[in-house]
């Protein structure tokens, strides 16, 4: 069985539970660290992102008001598949940054281990971010963080573990988002979508483009139905002062791309996840 | 030259229900997969630019803008003819629609707030929409409807009796609904999705043109499927035909399920070539929609912002 043809893999998007083609058609190569030939990829174009927003919009009344509660066993449920995707994520890993099987296993299971993180945040956030405040009058005051809306997220280059730590804290409070896969490794992102398509994740919360960061970006950012924007991934600065300034067009949320990669296997803290959200405080009044 | 059997005088085929019939079922058949593939094929013309540009403010200024609910109110008819006059408030160069279309005792309300925009007010009549009434109280309704101030009626046709091949019995109604609405133009509306065949569209419109339509219209927008682009294709080469015959253009509306600015200019390019540039006017061609002119908006103000336009800028009605 020597002669057996390889399957070789041309990878799509991943929008509103689907997997299209580019509406461009076109694709571009995926290269190994050591500049082998891996696969094509897509290569996402302006409509391609406003189809994403699309969906992306479309999925937020549905995932945002499922309970806090479901939203946790969803994403729970990814981890698990993420867990049965392992060996598939590490044999990319080797190929996309040149680490040793060894060190592509440590950060698999760090990047399952930070999605499982997250999701225990779905149901426990409220408690810490929300509260109730003494007002001087006769009404039960509170406030509770509710999700921003469509998240736009330029993934950083770091092409899983980085990948989860953007993604997963966008979702967990019940955002929606289309996000920027790595330019350069942009496969482990469309196995991670391989991994949300066939897990309990309803179809448009997340949307993969691969492609041009500085091609795509600029329409997401300039987009008046995306109401956030994560340039985590935005490495040249120049583009980024630009993005900020097409974001503030509807005063979009913005988190500014880091001065240097983080270091993604430390401790992640809240930031991620109060970024994308809105405080509602809500006056209620009590009798005399 | 030589005719075979000489067409008879359009006067003389509604003489009696036979003749009427004879026309009728003699017009030539639709080839149902031809104009299906040629309303897929003038679908996938890509119109970019300033031709998009045209074609989106055309689209506007043919919309009749549409609100026919059981749960309407005055209030939301004056939104949506505040809406009708400045489609988008930020824009004075956006064109108004051509008309607001609201049940018959929403007229006055309608016509108040319409004072002095050039705006027509439509309304839909005659038992809308089913259609299922005596013709007594049908003519009440559009007697009513056009002394309210309405300058454009809906009307629908009796499809029991067209389905059950009583032409003449459909024909004489809408004389007698045409003659009610006295200088009011009379839009015809065949409720396309209850016809079952592409023939029966065509001889539907021949038989709304002969009566004397002003417009021949798709649907009520209450039955799936409503306006799809093969029967826009068939009205519209009905129309042509009618008018090479005649010399009386008769317009099309389509109506129902039109959200998309994108399907609406590919009626646009169904129309256009069809019955030719001279077409595309709100004289001869309307949409019947509401939230189409949303989608409308946004795409404008893509083409003149460059940037992509969010739903919440626009006002939900």
């Amino acid at each position: 069985m020597s002669d057996r043809l390889s399957v070789r893999k041309t990878y799509k998007l991943f929008v509103g539970g689907a997997f299209p083609r580019s509406e461009s058609g076109r694709s571009y190569e995926v290269r190994s660290a050591d500049g082998r030939f891996l696969a094509n990829a897509a290569l996402a174009s302006r409509k391609d992102a406003r189809d994403a927003v699309v969906a992306a919009r479309k999925a937020f009344p549905g995932w945002s008001g499922a309970t806090a509660y479901n939203r946790g066993q969803v994403l729970y449920r990814v981890a698990e598949v993420l867990e049965g995707r392992r060996a598939q994520f590490v044999a990319e890993l080797v190929d996309a940054e040149g680490l040793t099987p060894r060190e592509a296993e440590r950060v698999v299971d760090a990047a399952v281990d930070r999605w499982v993180w997250y999701a225990g945040w779905s149901d426990k956030l409220h408690q810490v971010r929300g509260s109730s405040n003494p007002v001087a009058g006769p009404y039960f005051d509170f406030s509770v963080p509710e999700p921003t809306g469509v998240v736009a997220v330029v993934a950083p280059a770091s092409p899983l573990l980085g990948l989860v730590s953007v993604v997963a804290p966008v979702i967990v409070t019940g955002n929606t988002c289309v996000v920027v896969a790595s330019e350069r490794a942009p496969l482990p992102a469309i196995t991670l979508a391989e991994v949300l398509a066939t897990s309990d994740v309803p179809g448009g919360v997340v949307n993969v483009l691969t492609g041009r960061v500085a091609e795509i970006a600029p329409w997401l950012a300039s987009h008046m139905d995306v109401n956030a924007i994560d340039l985590t991934g935005v490495g040249d600065p120049e583009l980024a002062t630009e993005l900020e300034a097409a974001a503030a067009e509807n005063l979009k949320r913005v988190v500014r791309p880091p001065e240097d990669e983080p270091d993604w296997a430390a401790d992640p803290g809240l930031d991620r996840m109060t970024a994308f959200l809105e405080i509602k405080t809500v006056w209620h009044p009590v009798g005399t | 030259m030589t005719t075979t059997t000489s067409a008879p005088s359009l006067a003389d085929v509604t003489a009696s229900d036979a003749a009427l019939r004879r026309f009728l079922h003699g017009l030539p058949g639709v080839d149902q997969v031809g104009a299906e593939a040629r309303a897929a094929t003038l679908a996938t013309r890509s119109i970019k630019t300033t031709a998009k540009r045209f074609a989106l403010d055309l689209a506007i200024r043919m919309v009749d803008l549409t609100t026919l609910e059981g749960q309407d109110t005055p209030g939301k008819v004056r939104a949506l003819c505040a809406k009708a006059q400045r489609p988008d408030p930020t824009d004075p160069s956006c064109p108004p629609v051509a008309a607001v279309c609201v049940y018959g005792d929403l007229v006055p309300v309608a016509v108040e707030a319409l004072r002095g925009s050039g705006i027509r007010v439509a309304a839909v009549a005659t038992a809308f929409p089913s259609g299922r009434a005596p013709l007594e109280v049908k003519l009440a309704d559009v007697r009513a409807a056009v002394e309210a101030g309405a300058e454009e009626i809906d009307m629908v046709i009796d499809r029991g009796a067209f389905l059950a091949g009583r032409y003449l019995a459909v024909h004489d109604e809408i004389v007698a609904v045409k003659e009610a609405c006295g200088d009011a133009h009379l839009k015809v509306i065949l409720e396309t999705g209850e016809l079952a065949t592409y023939d029966n569209v065509k001889r539907a419109s021949w038989l709304a043109m002969l009566a004397g339509a002003d417009f021949v219209k798709t649907s009520t927008g209450k039955v799936s499927p409503a306006a799809t682009l093969p029967v826009a294709l068939v009205m519209l080469e009905a129309a042509r035909d009618f008018r090479d015959r005649t010399g009386r253009r008769v317009g099309v509306k389509v109506a129902g399920g039109i959200r998309a600015a994108k399907d609406a200019i590919r009626y646009l390019v169904i129309v256009n070539e069809t019955c030719g540039d001279d077409w595309l006017t709100p004289d001869a061609f309307r949409f019947g929609a509401s939230s189409l002119l949303n989608d409308l908006l946004m795409q404008r103000e893509k083409t003149v912002t460059g940037r992509y336009a969010g739903p919440d800028h626009f006002t939900l009605d």
